[in-house]
């Protein structure tokens, strides 16, 4: 039960104007901090759902796990191994253990390589040896339930759900230990969306690789996730394991947004809390409680203190003054 | 076993579809709707056949004086009549359309070579680079050609290498700027991110998933350009400035024509309706084939 990914205190920040006009206007932080220390683990073959509105920095995060956005501060451990800080180059090898499915199933995909190309890509450019790639594109292809008469395909000639698997089967050719999915479903119908969800799942008790899955759509999360966290302006609200988060929520963001999930039972009584107001401005944070402008709980203390974590039991922390009662 | 058999059918797709089935054939009919197309393109492979063929379907040589009467018109022997030297234009149109053809391509090669690697550096490389280079690159094009032509003659001396090195010069900014934008509109575009995030090295993600992308519209405009590289050789040469006589060319056809149009107009009417058979043709050829290609109405291009 070693964790494999273990996140501390991240922060990826984002330069908003040019260090000569900064000074020139008097700015004193050009900055915006788009990821603001963020702390979580992942352990081998687990599944972990990061969850959050569009511009609340989960993509952030996985793009600076994969080292395409530099680390501001904290520390990244991957397998032991301090990550945070390499250059794009020292990262060399690490690719071959971590990968990530790309939010765009076709956008994803070089235009004019071949599905066996595209597939086969990872072992080019790790300079794999001694294994035949006709044969590991048939392998990965027959994988992921794409027959190999798809390997001469192009990516136009591909549907989304193809595509898509096209996408798993690159980011599992090189066995790694951890694929970083960011919105696994999005763009695909629901049907093709449960097909890849189960795919997915099939795949991770073969192989037991682990899986960070970003994603705004609930569903997804509470189908294949052990644990969830929620992100609200760049923070961790709440996480904890799924069935926890679900059931007993305790931020009041979380229960907003679990209560703004369509509800398949149609005879199950259901609240709809409405939230109100937009996601501020990550250039002008609220003061106390960043959830303060919006929260149907909001006291005063919320408006000038930050609330700290709190540790509910081992696994589920929230950052509330007023955590929601059972 | 059953691998086994996967591979051989992936090996058979391979061979039977590179491409998208009929996708040639399907070019083919789109040009064919095209009738400015179709007259391009059959303009093009004339001039193009003439300058490959020259040698042999000269009917004379076109370099040997007095093998007519001097300045005769059109004949039966000489169809396009004689010069003031007595040798043959039709002769000297023929053999000018092999150093048009030559310039042309010598320079538009060298051209979209260097701009398509200037335009890839500016648009993949750091912010300063890139705002060096298109410095650079409009400095170039604010001089006007032909007098930039006149400075590089008086440097380097008339001749063939130097009309070819003035055109490619002026030429590769252009090229440079439209591969730049291709460019910069495919760094952030996801599969390069995805590229990275495998760990592909800068050459590895620009050689084979940015390159095949950013040369299509390049090859369009060079099409278009080659006329413009023409007219410019046949102007450098007309001003003395290009191609030595007695070399023949369509610019000193026309100006050894220029000198004696009060005696017979012949040699002017044959030196310049072959540039204006090659600006056509390759116009009407460059602009269907945009419109086939457009990767705004054909994405998948």
């Amino acid at each position: 039960m070693s964790a494999l990914l273990e996140v501390e205190d991240l922060r990826v920040r984002f330069r908003t104007i040019g260090s000569l006009r900064a000074r020139i206007r008097g700015v004193e932080d050009p900055f915006i901090d788009a990821v603001c220390g963020v702390s979580f683990s992942i352990r081998e073959g687990e599944t972990l759902g990061l969850v959050g509105e569009s511009g609340s920095g989960k993509s952030t995060i996985a793009r600076a796990l994969i080292g395409l956005n530099p680390v501001a501060d904290g520390s990244i451990r991957f397998d032991g191994r301090e990550i945070a800080g390499l250059g794009e180059r020292q990262y060399g090898a690490l690719r071959r253990e971590m990968s990530m499915m790309w939010q765009d199933p076709v956008g994803s995909l070089s235009p004019r390589l071949t599905v066996r190309s595209l597939v086969t890509e990872p072992f080019r450019i790790h300079g794999v040896k001694g294994r035949d790639l006709d044969e590991e594109a048939s392998r990965l292809l027959t994988m992921v339930g794409l027959g190999p008469d798809f390997a001469s395909r192009f990516p136009h000639q591909l549907s989304g759900g193809q595509a898509r698997r096209v996408g798993v089967a690159r980011a599992l050719a090189l066995d790694p230990k951890l694929v970083i999915a960011d919105e696994p479903t999005a763009g695909l119908d629901v049907s093709v969306q449960a097909e890849v969800l189960n795919l997915l799942g099939d795949l991770q008790r073969r192989l037991g690789v682990a899986i960070l899955v970003i994603t705004h759509n609930l569903n997804v999360v509470r189908h294949i996730t052990d644990r969830m966290a929620i992100m609200y302006l760049g923070r961790f609200v709440e996480q904890g394991p799924t069935e926890d988060v679900f059931f007993h929520p305790r931020h009041p963001y979380t229960e907003a947004l679990l209560s703004a999930n369509p509800e398949p039972d149609p005879d199950a009584a259901k609240e709809r809390i409405e939230i109100s107001g937009e996601v501020p401005s990550l250039l002008d944070r609220p003061k106390g409680c960043e959830f303060h402008t919006r929260c149907l709980y909001a006291q005063d203390d919320c408006r000038r203190v930050a609330p700290g974590v709190t540790r509910e039991s081992e696994t589920h922390r929230y950052t509330c003054h007023h955590p929601l009662s059972e | 076993m059953a691998a086994s058999e996967e591979n051989v059918s992936i090996a058979d797709h391979a061979k039977r579809t590179r491409r998208e089935p009929g996708a040639l054939r399907q070019y083919a009919t789109q040009l064919a709707g095209n009738p400015l197309g179709i007259v391009g393109l059959v303009l093009v492979v004339l001039i193009i056949g003439c300058a490959i063929l020259s040698p042999w379907i000269v009917p004379y040589d076109p370099t040997q004086i007095f093998v007519g009467p001097r300045l005769g018109g059109p004949s039966w022997a000489h169809w396009l009549g004689t010069d003031q030297l007595g040798r043959d234009t039709l002769s000297r149109v023929i053999a000018g359309s092999r150093i048009a053809m030559l310039v042309a391509v010598a320079t538009l090669g060298t051209a979209l070579t260097i701009g398509l690697l200037l335009g890839l550096i500016a648009g993949y490389g750091p912010q300063w680079l890139d705002n060096i280079l298109l410095l650079l690159f409009d400095a170039v094009r604010s001089f006007p050609v032909i007098v930039f032509g006149l400075a590089l003659v008086t440097l380097l001396g008339p001749s063939l290498q130097t009309v070819i090195l003035v055109v490619a010069i002026t030429s590769v900014p252009i090229y440079a700027r439209i591969a730049r934008t291709q460019t910069q509109s495919l760094r952030n575009a996801e599969y390069i991110q995805a590229e990275r995030a495998m760990g592909a090295g800068t050459m590895r993600t620009l050689a084979i998933h940015i390159l095949p992308n950013v040369i299509g519209p390049l090859l369009i405009l060079v099409s278009m350009d080659v006329p413009l590289v023409i007219a410019t050789e046949a102007g450098l040469s007309f001003l003395g400035m290009g191609v030595r006589p007695p070399t023949p060319s369509w610019g000193t056809i026309l100006n050894d024509g220029y000198g004696v149009i009060r005696n017979s107009p012949w040699p002017v009417i044959s030196g310049s309706v072959p540039i204006v058979i090659v600006t056509l043709g390759f116009t009407f050829l460059g602009e269907a084939l945009r419109d086939i290609f457009d990767p705004k109405l054909r994405r998948d291009l």
